[in-house]
């Protein structure tokens, strides 16, 4: 992989100025991920939320590369037409056959996880050239911290509310990442905006593998999180260092702990209250009359990290 | 003209052999039925290397369209065919393919909407996309599903219109009988649509654009939409003259609208589609007869041609206007709405009323025709017109 100095050279195709809240995890995860498509130049795509809007006010835009924009739940469909044009057009020899370009979709997790995931599921099926990534926040922050099925269990979003009959999100979180390795495509990986190394490498292999790749990526939302927006990148950190975001790859069918999650196996994880205490979504998980539905969420996460090794031969 | 050969197939065979004609760079579908066939043959010329295409099998309709999307804004030809419950799941798509200003070329197979489900024919799927920007073209036969999606091509691409254009034919009537239709060569066709030269393509490395960007809090939204607006209203002359270059290589007239028998007319019937055949047939009969009965059939929907239309129908004492459509709660069905609208502003308004027929491909018998035509002449010798619509040969 390209070393530290090397990408300090290399362009950044996201631009400052964007009207991204401080501390959003969004676009930290688009500047690592494009630095990781090296020099080639590239397509991006973005579902309509958080980092659509406040990237591309009318007439600005903050990406240096070609953008589009299409609808919420169609991303990856659409950049599988970008791409399906560019083989197109290559037929016709209105594009020399030895050019290369990068197509790239971004969404967020409800982009993704939900109304968008049909929509990913046949990109990766017909097997486009594509990289597809989804900033996973944990929720609709774009429309007010709704809950998707991204949102952690227990957390408090606005459409899971805490009150005397319920507290925050009933449910788990829905395992993405082993959906779309299950679709047999080239590479897979989750990453984290607290890894920059692990992050940018995964987006060079991503970009590499000829065919579709998915990376998804915890990027912290302070306001959704309720957390402190100059910690954005401790609390992704935490997300990693408590196994709630395992680090993995799947590479042609083969899992692989990465390294900052490897070395957990032996170091040990932090509990999942290090994770929870920074952020207000969680506040009434760590009050008294919670505690056991506090220790179903170490729990599920415990079954998750054992479910992880034993895919990855670590078991 | 160039020497054309007579083939005897389907509206959906023919759809696909212009399809294969016009070489699109890439083809997005979803199969529905009355519209498979079209895609089937399409993908048989994929296989058998006689296009250039990509072709992508997407996994819904909604997807279908929005690869169209992402096709055509990175500067791609891009045509795609459907029907019924799958135009409705484009319908989001629909409005941001024309936003976009994208020249998309899509045929629809006109079929009702569920429910009760139902595979036949009707013009609800089309109606109901009647507002979203497209240009629209309906085709009584297979010959002119073939003529128009060939003049599709040229008028979504041109530069005073760069907008999505759909090509309607009726569900399995039209799709799926056998019809006598006369091909044009591979090279005029060719020769006809011309090279596509996209303007702001994503693929244009060196130009880098963005697409489909924020427009509210007090942005241009509106003057989008005005641009928009503007842009159909001029396609109207486009349609018109690529209709005039077409009928001098191929010999067959395209306007707006097509009027028959009207010179003289009293008694008229304003008609979309397949069912023009019908009223034609009929209203010979009734000539034959002494009745001055006669037929407009509306070709190109959206933009609506009203001036033509209120022309055409000048003189007539009755007019009775048939859809193949619902506009529940509205006075009447869409065309129905169009054709008043049209007669707003004539010296003399005609009677006009309002049939709605043949839904979910209910039968469309002469009798039924005939029984309009009665209706009409009864009105124009003082009969009270009817309050419709009136759901005609419903049992």
């Amino acid at each position: 992989m390209a070393t530290l100095r090397e990408l300090s050279h290399r362009e950044d195709r996201l631009e400052g100025g964007h009207r991204l809240c401080a501390g959003c995890g969004a676009s930290i995860a688009v500047r690592q991920i494009l630095l990781g498509a090296g020099t080639d130049p590239a397509i991006a795509g973005c579902a309509t939320g958080c980092l659509e809007v406040s990237t591309t006010i009318y007439p600005y835009s903050s990406w240096k590369v070609p953008f589009i924009h299409n609808a919420f739940e169609n991303s990856a469909a659409t950049i599988s037409g970008v791409e399906a044009a560019f083989k197109g057009l290559k037929r016709a020899g209105k594009i020399p056959a030895d050019k290369k370009v990068k197509f790239v979709a971004f969404g967020g997790d409800g982009g993704t996880y939900d109304i968008g995931l049909q929509s990913l599921s046949g990109a990766m099926e017909r097997g486009h050239d594509m990289v597809y990534v989804c900033y996973d926040n944990g929720a609709y922050m774009n429309t007010g911290i709704q809950r998707s099925s991204a949102t952690p269990k227990g957390a408090w979003a606005t459409t899971s509310e805490v009150g005397k009959a319920q507290q925050g999100k009933q449910q788990r979180r829905k395992d993405l990442t082993s959906i779309i390795a299950a679709h047999g495509v080239p590479y897979v990986a989750q990453g984290s905006i607290s890894h920059w190394k692990d992050l940018t490498s995964k987006a060079e292999k991503a970009f590499a593998v000829d065919g579709p790749a998915f990376l998804n990526v915890l990027a912290t939302c302070p306001r959704g999180w309720r957390s402190a927006y100059n910690k954005s990148v401790e609390h992704a950190k935490l997300g990693v260092q408590t196994g709630y975001w395992p680090l993995f790859e799947v590479e042609e069918g083969e899992w692989k702990l990465s390294s900052p999650s490897k070395a957990l196996i032996k170091a040990g994880r932090k509990p999942i209250e290090e994770f929870l205490k920074p952020q207000g979504r969680f506040r009434h998980l760590l009050q008294p009359g919670n505690e056991e539905l506090l220790s179903e969420v170490q729990a599920d996460i415990d079954a998750y990290w054992e479910y992880l090794l034993k895919r990855c031969g670590e078991l | 003209m160039p020497e054309q050969k007579t083939v005897a197939t389907t509206g959906n065979s023919v759809v696909a052999e212009a399809f294969r004609q016009c070489a699109p760079d890439v083809v997005p579908a979803y199969p529905i039925t009355p519209q498979t066939t079209i895609v089937e043959e399409f993908a048989k010329f994929v296989a058998q290397g006689r296009v250039h295409a990509e072709y992508v099998a997407v996994e819904s309709e909604h997807s279908a369209m929005s690869a169209c999307v992402g096709a055509s804004a990175a500067g791609a030809r891009v045509m795609t065919a459907t029907s019924s419950q799958g135009l409705a799941l484009m319908w989001e798509e629909l409005h941001i393919a024309s936003g976009m200003r994208l020249p998309i070329v899509m045929a629809n197979a006109n079929r009702a909407l569920s429910a009760p489900i139902n595979i036949h024919c009707d013009h609800s799927d089309v109606m109901g996309a009647r507002d979203t920007g497209w240009v629209m073209l309906f085709a009584e036969t297979a010959q002119e599903a073939y003529d128009n999606t060939i003049m599709s091509i040229p008028i979504a691409e041109d530069p005073e219109v760069l907008l999505p254009v759909m090509t309607c034919l009726d569900g399995f009537i039209t799709t799926h009988s056998i019809d006598r239709v006369r091909l044009m060569d591979d090279e005029s066709v060719s020769a006809f649509v011309g090279e596509y030269k996209p303007v702001n393509a994503l693929l244009d490395l060196d130009n880098p654009v963005s697409h489909g960007n924020f427009a509210g809090l007090g942005g241009p939204y509106f003057e989008f939409k005005r641009s928009q607006r503007e842009a159909i209203d001029r396609s109207k002359a486009v349609v018109e003259r690529v209709g005039a270059a077409f009928s001098e290589l191929s010999g067959r007239p395209f306007g707006l609208i097509e009027t028959d028998m009207m010179d003289d007319a009293e008694v008229a019937v304003v008609v979309i589609g397949s069912t023009a055949g019908n009223v034609r047939h009929v209203a010979k009969q009734l000539r034959a007869e002494g009745v001055k009965a006669g037929l407009v059939k509306i070709r190109c929907f959206r933009p609506f041609p009203y001036a033509e239309l209120a022309a055409a129908l000048a003189g007539v004492k009755a007019v009775a206007v048939l859809d193949r459509a619902e506009s529940f709660g509205a006075e009447g069905g869409p065309l129905y709405l169009e054709t008043r609208s049209a007669l707003y502003d004539a010296e003399h308004r005609p009677a006009v009323v309002n049939y709605v027929y043949g839904l979910g491909g209910s039968d469309v018998k002469l009798e039924l025709i005939r029984s309009v035509f009665t209706d009409l002449s009864d009105i124009a010798t003082g009969t009270p017109a009817l309050h419709g619509p009136v759901y005609l040969g419903a049992r």
